[in-house]
């Protein structure tokens, strides 16, 4: 493990002289000719050309819906019913789009394998990592025995040569899963390996080590790697080549260094853009207490999730909560909301006491952000239904009508979305119909849980930036949850890192992210994808 | 929408018209005997001929539809009555000694055979259709709780559940609130299933003469009356036969079809 994050940081590759040569298509592992793809009538992919070189990490970068994992599909045979495709994915001189199903079991795991985002459900719960890796290599006629010695080689290889073959994936972190999956993925020596967003579902410092894995692997055994990301950081970390992906088509792409210093198109501008959220300037907040935590312990059975934690939240002040999953965030936050009682120490709200001692009046003055656009909201309810759900701590008021419109219209929408559903709008806008609810009641405190996580850059941006206007007009606090510390640095004055229950720093943004005190503030730090300086001091 | 929906909705439509139009109206009273036009053939003036009391044989499966539907639809309101609060309750309440003192229970009567005890209980308490629909309903009861639960649990893990609780709603409201409208498609699915199931409870408890009584006509009693006659007169055997597997195939059918139809994945890709 030690000896993994010493390497983990993001390593800038590509526009050296190694690469300098025009890759031509005649040069490449696989070539995408022209693809266009429609599934059933509605056009996913335009002309998109794209060649993959071995030994070398293609990184296929776009927003949700761009079309980036419908190219990896069409590449690995796996495209959904329905779909028409023209244009040609070359080879070995052949043509895979022609190819039946029956010839495509000969190239699967063979010549091309993919790995996917979700380690949690892309292993089979009901059997072993020894047998699920030895599978593949069973289906291509290996001995049971000779089977298992390789499976434990690659296992090796992925790093989990400490892991017996005969674990469950659920007796594995989700770092290990991401290991196992890759290390079945490459079982049969596969020529192109296709990660598609590999390591968003992972923590930070994970996210580090599967990259480096990925990047070693690529080196050590010549394989092409299309790497599947919407983040500019990750491609930066450690791909030779860039291609950037929007509505279907690639808009640009060139060597990675040479993307970033000198991208032409005006997307990759604002996505780079948005990639690059600017700190906040340093501003000086009055003290002025509104939600504070004195050693705050909540257990469950024997293990304490959060163990005596203190901070003070100041009005129209911005606190970052920063940690990596489990590490106990999440648990403070439903304490504070009230949800959740706590086992030691108190939370004050306003002076008076707080969670779950609050009353109704003064629970109107806490509100909450949730990370996922997509479960936020009843799916049969309209917006005006949703919006106003908070008034049933305040009693509806006789204004309510006018305060729900006037409210949408603070966070950028119209009155005349009170009575849509929220299926007709888009990601980021569902952000701002969550925004509005937790507004309508006027609070003080705003606790927003990875509010932007799960937004596209450029949405993010936009989100960030209204959150940054809302809180000079309305002099709101916010405790702002992430594990993106990039981002945090974007909105928060303070910031708190969190490990296993406890605050191991604290202290100005600034001072924070420049001069960590903390071993574990400095990992968090280095194994952040960050695009380095250098390579875009020159378009801003 | 699939040819099998279209025929389950068309094979229980038809059942339920006849039961609708029977409670208003019968083309002949099914009540009285009349010995001497026993036995006919099919005419004019009775389709599908009359049986040995000489009754009219489209007026008795009319009226035996509506016997039939009518205990199955008590029964199914019993168990989704009852079975859905209490399914409800016991997610809102996961883990504590209320989901547990209610998932027991429903194992309890899980462990009953259940015909065996309809049977026990309209033994004890007399043979009458209303004691053939308490029996059946009871054993509605847990499987409405299971799949009410079962479909709730996930439900309060979303965020809009945790938001709800934010803007201080209780579990109960929450439950109303979101929770049931959500899982709606669920029990609908499930309630036309346990409709086609108390219908086959219904006539099996008749045959054995133990649900609705003389001169009630049922299905079930039809086909137990039949069974004498089963070489001399097939067709009184086989008309109520065709009635009873005809709405349960077309019922189990319309719950297939609907639960295709209401699949929260195939909505979400029709968004």
């Amino acid at each position: 493990m030690t000896a993994l994050l010493e390497n983990e940081g993001p390593r800038p590759h590509g526009g050296g002289s190694e690469l300098s040569d025009p890759a031509t298509d005649r040069d490449a592992l696989l070539a995408f000719d022209r693809l266009s793809l429609a599934i059933h009538g509605t056009t996913i992919l335009h002309d998109v050309s794209l060649a993959l070189f071995a030994g070398r990490v293609t990184g296929l970068v776009g927003e949700s819906g761009s079309g980036k994992s419908m190219t990896a599909l069409a590449a690995i045979g796996l495209l959904p019913d329905g779909a028409a495709t023209s244009g040609a994915i070359r080879m070995d001189g052949r043509d895979l789009v022609a190819l039946r199903e029956r010839d495509w079991l000969g190239i699967r795991g063979n010549d091309v394998a993919m790995i996917f985002q979700e380690p949690m459900t892309a292993l089979n719960p009901v059997h072993t990592i020894g047998a699920q890796v030895a599978e593949t290599l069973r289906l291509r006629g290996a001995s049971r025995a000779e089977a298992m010695r390789i499976a434990r080689d690659r296992l090796d290889r992925v790093g989990l040569s400490r892991i017996p073959l005969d674990r469950y994936p659920h007796e594995l972190s989700g770092g290990q899963r991401q290991r196992v999956c890759i290390a079945l993925a490459i079982a049969r020596r596969p020529r192109l390996l296709i990660a598609d967003e590999p390591t968003t579902a992972l923590d930070v410092t994970t996210q580090a080590e599967i990259l480096a894995l990925l990047r070693g692997l690529v080196d050590d055994e010549g394989m092409a790697l299309l790497l599947i990301t919407h983040d500019l950081g990750v491609v930066a970390g450690i791909a030779d080549r860039v291609a950037v992906m929007n509505n279907g088509r690639i808009v640009e792409a060139d060597t990675t260094e040479a993307l970033f210093r000198h991208h032409r198109d005006p997307y990759t501008r604002d996505l780079l853009a948005a990639s690059r959220v600017p700190a906040r300037a340093r501003r000086k907040v009055p003290p002025d207490p509104v939600l504070a935590a004195r050693d705050v312990v909540r257990t469950y059975g024997a293990h304490r999730a959060v163990d005596g934690v203190s901070f003070t939240l100041h009005r129209g002040e911005s606190l970052g909560l920063v940690g990596e999953s489990g590490c106990g965030k999440s648990t403070l936050t439903r304490a504070l909301l009230g949800l959740e009682p706590v086992q030691g120490g108190a939370i004050e709200l306003m002076g008076r006491p707080g969670g779950t001692a609050m009353t109704r009046g003064e629970r109107a003055k806490v509100s909450v952000v949730f990370q996922d656009p997509y479960g936020s909201f009843d799916p049969r309810w309209t917006v005006r239904r949703i919006v106003a759900e908070p008034f049933h701590l305040t009693g509806r008021p006789r204004d309510a009508d006018a305060r729900l419109a006037a409210t949408l219209e603070r966070v950028g929408l119209g009155a005349g979305d009170l009575d849509k559903y929220p299926h007709e709008f888009s990601g980021g806008q569902r952000q701002r119909i969550a925004i509005a609810r937790a507004l309508v009641t006027e609070p003080e405190v705003l606790v927003l849980d990875e509010a932007v996580s799960a937004l596209d850059v450029r949405v993010r941006a936009q989100v960030l930036a209204l959150l940054d206007d809302l809180q000079t007009r309305l002099g709101l606090a916010y405790l702002f949850i992430g594990h993106d510390l990039s981002v945090v640095r974007a909105i928060a004055d303070r910031v708190i890192v969190m490990q296993a229950g406890r605050f191991v720093e604290e202290g100005p943004v600034a001072d924070v992210f420049t001069a960590p005190e903390s071993d574990y503030t400095r990992t968090l730090i280095a194994a952040a994808p960050a695009i380095p300086d250098a390579w875009v001091k020159e378009t801003s | 929408m699939s040819w099998a929906f279209r025929i389950g909705a068309l094979l229980a439509g038809l059942a339920v018209l006849a039961a609708g139009v029977g409670l208003v109206w019968l083309p002949y009273d099914t009540a009285s005997v009349n010995i001497a036009e026993r036995t006919l053939g099919p005419s004019m003036a009775h389709p599908l001929g009359t049986d040995h009391f000489g009754r009219d044989m489209v007026s008795m499966l009319m009226a035996g539809a509506r016997t039939s539907i009518a205990v199955a639809l008590l029964a199914v309101g019993i168990g989704a009555g009852a079975g859905v609060p209490l399914g409800l309750l016991a997610a809102a309440r996961r883990g504590a000694w209320v989901d547990e003192v209610v998932m027991r229970g429903n194992d309890l009567i899980f462990a009953f055979p259940s015909l065996v005890i309809a049977i026990l209980i309209t033994a004890v308490f007399g043979p009458s259709a209303v004691n053939a629909i308490l029996a059946i309903g009871i054993f509605n009861i847990p499987v409405f709780a299971r799949v009410a639960r079962g479909g709730a649990l996930p439900l309060w893990t979303l965020d809009y559940v945790m938001a709800a609780r934010v803007a201080g709603k209780g579990r109960g409201r929450i439950s109303v609130e979101h929770i049931l409208p959500n899982i709606a498609n669920l029990l609908i699915v499930q309630a036309t299933i346990q409709f086609s199931l108390g219908i086959l409870a219904e006539a099996a408890l008749s045959y054995v003469g133990l649900g609705a009584q003389p001169p009630t006509a049922s299905w079930g009693r039809m086909l137990a009356d039949a069974q004498t006659m089963i070489y001399t007169e097939p067709q009184l055997a086989i008309l109520p036969g065709l009635a009873i597997v005809g709405t349960v195939l077309g019922l189990n059918l319309l719950g297939d079809g609907l639960r295709d139809l209401l699949d929260p994945r195939l909505r979400r890709m029709r968004m």
